[in-house]
């Protein structure tokens, strides 16, 4: 599915972030092909956070290049990435729990009938296109209309991810979707991960999950402190090899040395 | 929701079929998930109560008295029930009722102006407040609690202050005598008989109020807009809710109803003591609260609302017609909040868990 040889949806050269004297990041590169997955790992305080506000348009990056589809810019807030079809699901902010379904799916983009004072919810199409979305993702719902928050964490993350698929995104950001989950539970989310993939959106999946990240990802970036620490296409690396590389490779030996009884 | 492939879920073009877990819901259940139906229960074991223990309570004359009663509090418990969905409260609605007819009473007088000038100056000074306690909340991000609590006791003091500055005294001059008067009493204040009995226009008001915000509510943008601020209002601005507009507009609904309670109080009466609305600020507010409003924001109706009113109006005339010391009607009040939470606090707890 990967086309390597087109323009990446969205790419980012040497990009850095400085908060006054502090360097969040410094010159980290990532690419986002349409119908790829490109995994950002990285440990507690490496950086992750910071780029995927970047790309979200909460902030902007101080050097280097941003380009969505070979154009250089510079996002001013994050409507303006949703308008350019860079969707951001974040793990907890992602839905209100207490709103059913279908008023969830379409929450801030609600489509409507009629005119004047008349002008109402389309409450059919709007149950009918949730459950047909869902659907096509390969989520089953038993009842679109149960308040979000009696279905699982994963399932919530899905409901998020087939909503942004809906509303024609074409770069989807994932943050941590598997940190708070249980092994099932992750492998369910990752699954519609790649269903995203397979309908031909670009992924940037974030996550300190190197297993997870194995299972879907075509190209891996590591964060360590802000700065990058490597950046392997999927051929490139076996999975110890990345799980080494993650945990700090030497520092893990040592580690494991310190512990030896 | 079940671990199905996508490729075994292809979209059956858009018909979504019956699912044959899901059991038939019946009506029953159907009911049990509505967010009113701990305050109708309650409702209706007052209705039963004072129809035991007071003989005039179900002559149709008494009808008339309740739902009164019950209308000058469910007009503003509406618009308060709204914004407690949205997440905040508002404590300054109650003073802003006599506000509203004060500037009415007193622009009206002072001027010498026809009394719908009055009227409409009195609109636009009302919806100022609502626009001043939602601009207040969502640029400086402190509680809604503390922000109205300033705006409740800065007009308790203005109502005070202005009126004895303006009239002399700690009430306004009759405007009874002046131009607009009859038509705008019409209006606000007037009394129909349906069917043997009274009914004062405010029920009408009252009525007309629920239905529009239930509409609001369940069947616009603005009403998904409204749960989706007070149920999670990072996750709606995520995905592009305007928040702080929404809040906006719930601060000026509460005004919208403050004007006609307002003007209510003021053609009724004719001159109005700038003292009053002090603590019925809460009244709305349990109206709401019994009537199935989460206290944390995003869920409730406007119905419930209503129904929480109702039982206001009941218990408050209830007590009267039962010939005890109305001085109990607080007792029963506070007694009744307690009940109505904690039986929709169960009733939610079994709907969902029903699901």
């Amino acid at each position: 599915m990967t086309d390597q040889s087109t323009t990446p949806l969205v790419e980012l050269r040497d990009v850095s972030k400085f908060y006054g004297n502090i360097k969040a990041l410094e010159g980290v590169s990532l690419e986002v092909h349409a119908g790829g997955i490109s995994c950002v790992l990285g440990d507690n305080g490496a950086g992750k956070s910071t780029l995927i506000k970047i790309i979200a348009g909460l902030h902007q990056h101080d050097a280097g290049t941003f380009s969505i589809e070979g154009e250089e810019t510079r996002l001013a807030n994050p409507r303006d990435a949703l308008d350019r079809g860079i969707a951001t699901v974040y793990q907890d902010l992602a839905v209100v729990p207490l709103m059913p379904v279908w008023r969830n799916f379409f929450l801030g983009s609600e489509p409507t009938r009629g005119a004047g004072p008349f002008k109402r919810l389309d409450v059919d199409l709007m149950r009918r296109t949730t459950r047909s979305e869902l659907l096509r993702m390969g989520i089953d719902l038993r009842d679109v209309d149960q308040p979000i928050g009696t279905l699982s964490g994963g399932e919530r993350q899905c409901v998020a991810i087939a909503r942004a698929v809906h509303f024609g995104a074409k770069v989807l950001v994932l943050d941590e979707p598997t940190a708070a989950l249980g092994v099932k539970q992750s492998g369910v989310v990752l699954k519609y991960v790649a269903a995203a993939r397979d309908a031909g959106l670009g992924v940037v999946l974030i996550t300190h999950n190197p297993h997870h990240a194995y299972l879907v990802g075509d190209r891996f970036v590591l964060l360590k402190r802000g700065a990058m620490s490597g950046s392997h296409a999927r051929d490139e690396i076996s999975l110890d090899d990345l799980t080494r590389e993650m945990a700090g490779g030497s520092e893990l030996d040592q580690l494991s040395h310190e512990l030896e009884r | 929701m079940t671990a199905t492939a996508p490729a075994e879920a292809p979209a059956p073009g858009g018909k979504a079929p019956a699912d044959e877990r899901l059991l038939k819901t019946s009506l029953l259940r159907k009911l049990l998930g509505r967010p009113e139906l701990g305050s109708v229960v309650g409702a209706a074991a007052v209705f039963l109560f004072f129809a035991i223990v007071a003989d005039s309570f179900l002559r149709a004359s008494s009808f008339g008295t309740v739902l009164y009663a019950a209308s000058v509090i469910g007009i503003m418990a509406v618009p308060v029930a709204m914004l407690m969905i949205g997440g905040e409260f508002d404590l300054s609605a109650g003073v802003l009722v006599t506000s509203s007819a004060l500037v009415s009473s007193m622009f009206s007088y002072q001027m010498t102006a026809n009394i719908w000038v009055g009227v409409l100056v009195s609109l636009l000074v009302t919806l100022a407040v609502g626009v001043f306690n939602g601009v207040m909340l969502t640029r400086t991000k402190l509680p809604s609690f503390i922000i109205t609590l300033g705006t409740f006791l800065m007009l308790t003091g203005l109502n005070l202050g202005l009126t004895k500055m303006i009239s002399g005294t700690v009430s306004t001059k009759t405007i009874a005598d002046m131009e607009g008067f009859s038509s705008a009493k019409a209006l606000f204040a007037s009394q129909v008989t349906l069917g043997g009995v009274n009914l004062k226009v405010t029920v009408l008001w009252w009525l007309g109020l629920v239905a529009l915000a239930t509409w609001i509510l369940l069947r616009t943008r603005a009403g998904n807009w409204i749960f989706a601020v007070g149920g999670g209002a990072e996750a709606a601005r995520a995905v592009g809710v305007p928040v702080n507009k929404t809040r906006v507009g719930l601060y000026m609904g509460v005004s919208l109803g403050a004007w006609i309670s307002g003007q209510h109080l003021l053609f009724s009466f004719d001159v109005v003591q700038s003292g009053e609305g002090v603590g019925n600020e809460l009244i709305y507010i349990i109206a709401a609260v019994i009537g199935g409003c989460l206290i944390t924001g995003g869920y409730g109706s406007a119905i419930g609302s209503a129904v929480g009113a109702f039982i206001f109006g009941m218990t408050s005339k209830g007590i009267v017609y039962a010939e005890w010391d109305p001085d109990w009607f607080k007792f029963f009040l506070g007694a009744m909040l307690l009940l109505a939470t904690l039986l929709n606090a169960w009733v939610r707890k079994r709907a969902e868990a029903t699901r």
